[in-house]
């Protein structure tokens, strides 16, 4: 299915594609010439890697254009739960805030919810000049169906040029069916988000191959540009109370006998954690060498007010459950201190974390590649270690 | 009951390098493996089969190297594979994928599930599977650890999807897309007779020609979204301070201190 045309006669046979195909596609041939296998995507990263410009990708005939100059105005999903916002929404709110500023136009905000005014007049403190509120008892607890219905509804009538929402379970799951509604280009989890000098188009940055590599994607001919953005890469925004904005409120479009599913219940257990909100995590690795090992984290944990995260060998010997696993089939974090205890760091553990603001790494084993990505290290035994660290720890936080 | 398990091949990224000198991304002897979220999509079909009768249909779109990771799937036991290739069908993005792979669907006719793994391990997006079900404009129910209970009859399931705060039940009703994360179940090995049965099966390969598509809507040409550049992330600035002590109290104080002074722990 390769889509990707070499000019053979003008190709030196200098191997530079071959470094940067994520896909191993490349190589060369019995005359050092490069070929390409099937497996191409047609990425396009290989492209200005060729010194001779011996490599392109076929020109897309223009489709019908839509007329992107009609589309104005940088949109976020302001994500509720249980009658509160989720901080990954106005840390979008900023983001979303400067990218507005940059285009000269307006932030917009998108909230859907029962009795969520509240959450509203939130938005606007954060940066919105206007809300559009959808408030109605089918909206109480987010559902796909109903969610993804009036956010076409209102891209529709609206036409926001970018359209932002967090990528935590809800936002991707959103998202993705928004999109496709649409018929609009979609990147997921995006770290970083800039306007294209010229064109004004939002260049998406977001990681692959858990963490790897990152691509910079854009959309350039359908409208809303639309982007999940991760947790904790943006700034929280100071919250202005005396900012004045509109509230728009618009209908639900689907009455609750149309909807298919039904939230009925959240269990929640026992030292259940939010990894995605947690500040601190504590995180433990084969090197507890049990279950009564995560005993120790749990009270370096407490101390710290933070949430207790584990590796995927812990999780798969059944030491935690898999809500706690960090990384490439776990959850990807990003809290501002990752404590890894006894993990030795492993490509896939780091593609969850390596984006922590801070981590300290203990483990016996100097070696560990956990310490190439560390900001502080302890070569040490952690079942010493990490108790001597809770007890100094919580003497100068002064806890009983 | 019928249900259909959407799959990817990637390359293992758990065999992939890095090469220290460029940054770059060593894929040399790379193995291609069902993408792992998958294999959780495969066994869970399988599961419900085994209680329920019926068949498990396996579909990708890639190149004619992901026939092998369709025979792996028949060699864990799902009943028939499809190979959607086409020339006509690369560069696809989420959008493309979705609405060929919901075309596809279509041609297969009649199913109750379709199972999906949470993401793949290369393009990490999510976004296929939740693509699939708006074109087939069925619910969808992601990021699923647990099917509570399936009912036929009346055309309802019940699963705990795995959210932030926790786990949440859902009821929804049938047909419908299911995207599953690794919790869910314990995929099991291929047989030696899956094995010689995926062997002598014969796998067809669909081209756009076999299906009812939009040449406008497949392939680059159909995805509204273009890779612009593929870069190495930045390494994490700064080496890393080994903090050492003549005992694990003192290099527990130390580490403290200096937390607390850099503000890192308020």
């Amino acid at each position: 299915m390769s889509l990707l045309e070499i000019n053979r006669e003008a190709c030196t046979g200098c191997g530079a594609c071959l470094q940067v195909c994520p896909f191993g596609a490349l190589s060369l041939d019995s005359e050092n010439i490069a070929i390409v296998s099937e497996a191409c995507t047609g990425c396009g990263a290989c492209l200005p890697e060729c010194p001779v410009e011996a490599l392109s990708l076929p020109e897309v005939e223009k489709k019908e254009q839509i007329p992107t100059d009609e589309y104005s105005g940088v949109w976020v999903w302001v994500e509720q739960y249980n009658h509160q916002a989720g901080s990954i929404s106005w840390e979008m709110m900023g983001e979303g805030r400067k990218l507005a500023d940059r285009r000269g136009t307006t932030l917009s905000a998108c909230v859907l919810g029962y009795q969520a005014e509240p959450i509203a007049r939130q938005a606007i403190a954060y940066g919105a000049d206007r809300v559009f509120l959808v408030d109605d008892p089918t909206l109480e607890v987010y559902r796909t169906d109903p969610y993804a219905r009036i956010l076409v509804e209102l891209v529709k009538k609206y036409k926001p040029e970018i359209f932002l929402l967090g990528a935590s379970t809800r936002g991707r799951d959103l998202a993705g069916a928004v999109a496709t509604y649409i018929y609009t280009g979609l990147t997921a989890d995006c770290t970083g988000l800039e306007i294209e000098e010229g064109t004004n188009l939002l260049l998406q940055i977001c990681p692959a191959f858990g963490g790897n590599i990152m691509a910079t994607i854009k959309c350039p001919d359908n409208r809303p540009q639309m982007a999940t953005v991760r947790h904790h890469v943006f700034e929280m925004p100071v919250p202005d109370e005396s900012r004045e904005g509109q509230i728009i409120r618009e209908t639900p479009v689907l009455p609750e006998d149309r909807i298919a599913s039904k939230v009925l219940d959240l269990i929640v257990e026992k030292n259940e954690v939010n990894l995605a909100d947690a500040k601190i995590i504590v995180s433990g690795g084969r090197g507890l060498k049990g279950p009564e090992g995560f005993t120790i984290l749990h009270e370096l944990a407490d101390v710290l007010g933070g949430a207790v995260g584990a590796s995927r060998a812990a999780v798969d010997a059944g030491w935690i459950s898999y809500a706690h696993q960090v990384g490439q089939t776990g959850r990807t974090v990003r809290p501002d201190l990752y404590i890894a205890c006894g993990i030795s760091g492993a490509i896939q553990h780091q593609a969850g974390m390596r984006t922590s603001k801070v981590i300290v790494a203990i483990n016996k084993d100097p070696e560990a590649p956990i310490f190439q990505i560390a900001d502080y290290g302890i070569v040490g035994d952690l079942f010493t270690v990490v108790p001597a660290l809770t007890r100094a720890l919580k003497r100068r936080l002064n806890k009983t | 009951m019928h249900a259909i398990v959407c799959i990817k091949q990637v390359p293992d990224t758990t065999e992939v390098k890095i090469d220290p000198e460029r940054g770059t991304l060593i894929r040399e002897g790379v193995p291609s493996i069902i993408n792992p979220f998958d294999t959780y999509a495969i066994e869970e079909a399988l599961r419900i089969r085994e209680k329920f009768g019926g068949k498990v249909t396996v579909i990708t779109m890639g190149p004619s190297q992901a026939l092998s990771a369709l025979k792996e799937a028949i060699a864990m036991g799902a009943d028939e594979a499809i190979l959607l290739n086409d020339r006509e069908f690369a560069g696809a993005d989420t959008w493309a994928t979705a609405y060929t792979l919901s075309r596809a669907i279509k041609k297969i006719g009649e199913f109750d599930l379709i199972f999906c793994g949470r993401q793949a391990i290369d393009g990490d997006t999510g976004q296929t599977g939740p693509g699939i079900a708006t074109q087939l404009q069925i619910s969808q129910l992601t990021y699923v650890c647990r099917v509570a209970s399936l009912d036929f009859d009346n055309k309802t399931i019940e699963v705990e999807r795995l959210v932030e705060e926790g786990r949440e039940v859902v009821k929804s009703t049938l047909p419908c897309l299911i995207t599953v994360v690794k919790d869910i179940n314990q995929p099991r090995y291929p047989t030696i007779l899956g094995i010689r049965r995926s062997q002598k099966v014969q796998i067809p390969v669909w081209t756009s020609k076999d299906l009812d598509v939009n040449p406008d809507l497949i392939g680059l040409k159909g995805s509204p979204t273009r890779v612009v550049k593929i870069s190495t992330p930045p390494p994490r600035a700064g080496e890393c301070q080994i903090i050492e002590g003549e005992s694990a109290e003192q290099q527990a104080e130390i580490l403290a201190e200096k937390l607390l002074a850099e503000k890192i722990i308020i």
